[in-house]
């Protein structure tokens, strides 16, 4: 079958600041990333929904080793942000120090942005990424 | 279903970067296992080799074929498992399948990995590949980044206060590298202290250096036989009782259970189930310590202490060789090392070679029951294997 919401869907609208998920027709559950299958009940039978990208830090970290090819970008913080809709969503974290940040940024409100990775000769082309600041 | 055993085990020391290819590294550990077991390479009937970063350290896909081949065993089939750090524990479980099966009475099962070969920047950029790479690695997640995440949810969810936590996982390394020191074949032979876990540079907050595995280049291997067989190989059999595999999505699609990994808690459940037995029956076990807070969790997801309780059952010393459940006695991925491909099948080196009563210093006195926990991924896959003694 067709794919609802593809990556390369999900990461064009990524690069507007739209967070686009899935909402389960059968059982009302929202899933992102997307996939083809509901995570909740496993159907197919979804609908594109657009997520307000808001949410709360659940936990972080500073990665100050990192991968080739992502040095320029380090120290760097990582959240997972549990988002008003339900979905957890893994992303960066800017407008705190990454050298100073501790256990009580975990529960502060965010917002989503979008930042782009470039791709490198490893992946397979551009691939944004959540970035969350701070609800002012 | 016939019942398995292994009959013969080899491993070459864990170490850092060298120069053998893992072509190399697999045949040293081979040839013991099968010299070991009293056959011949002519007497293997399949290899099943895992190996997951191959293609980019050494530019060599597929070498499980050259392998058969390198070790005199040309011709006969042979696969490669792909399941990152838990490559050879999923090759082992179904290299044990095809033997209970009745499919082939003799096969090797093993695995070889060159990681830190490729130095810390590419190494740390590959092994991320088992993240998932369209959403997460382009927020820079790394290993490390994952287990770091993990720290903080359990510090908050377990309501540990950090700084304890910090000193419950120092611990886990302090008694890491107390065992590596007596394990010959181990990377770093070494006893360390809690302050130089604390004052290791910061890899991914919270995690320093010695709360981390090394990259590592190793290989290690397992002959199996059918029961029929091995009887007459061997006065001490020691038996698969158990076996126990899962998988499991991205970080994200974990958060109901996080930072319980759901994949072990169901792979162990399987392992238990099928040999009969319960956590309280383990003797011993190698579990996939790659940062010390894996350790934490992995001993609450396997059942031997209550979810946020393991922390004070290290402090108790009831994770040491004597304690309630003696962990890592061959120092553990943290200080034996980490040469992906290899862990699993040495992890089954360590406790056959434990219930053989064949480990020195670092003995479990009289261990009849032992298992391992193999981890790929941030719980992308899980296998368990519980092993008994024949004799």
């Amino acid at each position: 079958m067709e794919l609802k919401l593809s990556f390369k869907d999900y990461n064009e609208a990524l690069k507007q600041n739209k967070l686009l998920g899935l909402r389960c027709k059968q059982c009302n559950a929202i899933t992102v990333p997307p996939k083809i299958a509901c995570g909740g009940c496993a159907s197919t039978d979804m609908d594109i929904v657009q997520l307000s990208g808001k949410g709360s830090i659940q936990t972080f970290t500073t990665v100050f080793v990192p991968p080739e090819g992502r040095e320029p970008e380090a120290p760097y913080i990582i959240v997972l942000v549990e988002l008003d809709e339900g979905p957890w969503l893994m992303g960066n974290l800017v407008g705190v120090d990454p050298n100073k940040v501790t256990m009580e940024i975990v529960g502060k409100r965010v917002m989503m942005g979008h930042a782009v990775f470039p791709g490198d000769k490893y992946s397979a082309g551009e691939e944004a990424r959540p970035v969350f600041s701070l609800e002012a | 279903m016939r019942k398995v055993a292994v009959v013969g085990v080899g491993m070459t020391k864990f170490s850092g970067k060298q120069d053998k290819t893992a072509v190399e590294l697999f045949a040293e550990a081979a040839v013991d296992a099968i010299n070991e077991s009293g056959l011949k390479p002519a007497n293997i009937q399949a290899l099943f080799l895992g190996n997951a970063l191959g293609d980019f350290a050494e530019g060599q896909a597929q070498l499980q074929a050259f392998v058969a081949d390198y070790i005199g065993a040309p011709f006969i089939p042979a696969n490669r498992y792909e399941n990152a750090c838990a490559s050879s524990s999923a090759a082992f479980r179904d290299a044990f399948m095809w033997v209970a099966s009745g499919f082939y009475d003799i096969v090797l099962v093993g695995g070889a990995e060159t990681a830190a070969k490729m130095g810390t920047p590419l190494a740390t950029r590959t092994f991320a590949m088992a993240s998932d790479s369209r959403y997460e690695y382009p927020c820079g997640i790394t290993f490390p980044g994952v287990f770091a995440l993990l720290a903080h949810l359990y510090a908050r969810k377990y309501n540990v206060p950090l700084e304890k936590l910090k000193y419950q996982m120092a611990l886990v390394s302090v008694n890491s590298h107390y065992y590596g020191a007596r394990n010959p074949k181990a990377q770093f032979q070494k006893e360390i202290t809690v302050d130089d876990v604390l004052s290791s540079f910061m890899v991914c907050q919270p995690l320093q250096l010695y709360d981390c595995c090394p990259f590592s280049d190793g290989g290690s291997a397992v002959v199996l036989a059918c029961e029929e067989k091995a009887r007459k190989l061997t006065d001490k059999p020691v038996y698969v009782a158990g076996v126990g595999q899962a998988s499991a999505g991205n970080l994200m699609s974990q958060k109901d259970y996080l930072p319980r990994l759901r994949s072990r808690e169901l792979s162990a459940e399987q392992a238990y189930r099928m040999a009969g037995l319960t956590p309280k029956d383990i003797d011993v076990i190698e579990l996939h310590d790659c940062f010390s807070i894996a350790t934490l969790i992995a001993l609450e997801c396997l059942g031997f202490f209550e979810y946020g309780k393991s922390g004070e059952a290290v402090e108790k010393g009831e994770t040491k060789v004597g304690g309630k459940i003696a962990v890592n006695p061959s120092g553990g991925l943290k200080s034996k090392g980490h040469p992906i491909g290899a862990t699993g099948t040495a992890q089954v080196y360590e406790i056959v070679r434990q219930l053989r009563g064949e480990c020195g210093e670092r003995q479990v006195d009289g261990a009849k029951i032992g298992m391992t926990d193999t981890l790929g991924g941030d719980g992308g896959t899980l296998c368990n294997i519980i092993l008994k003694r024949g004799w």
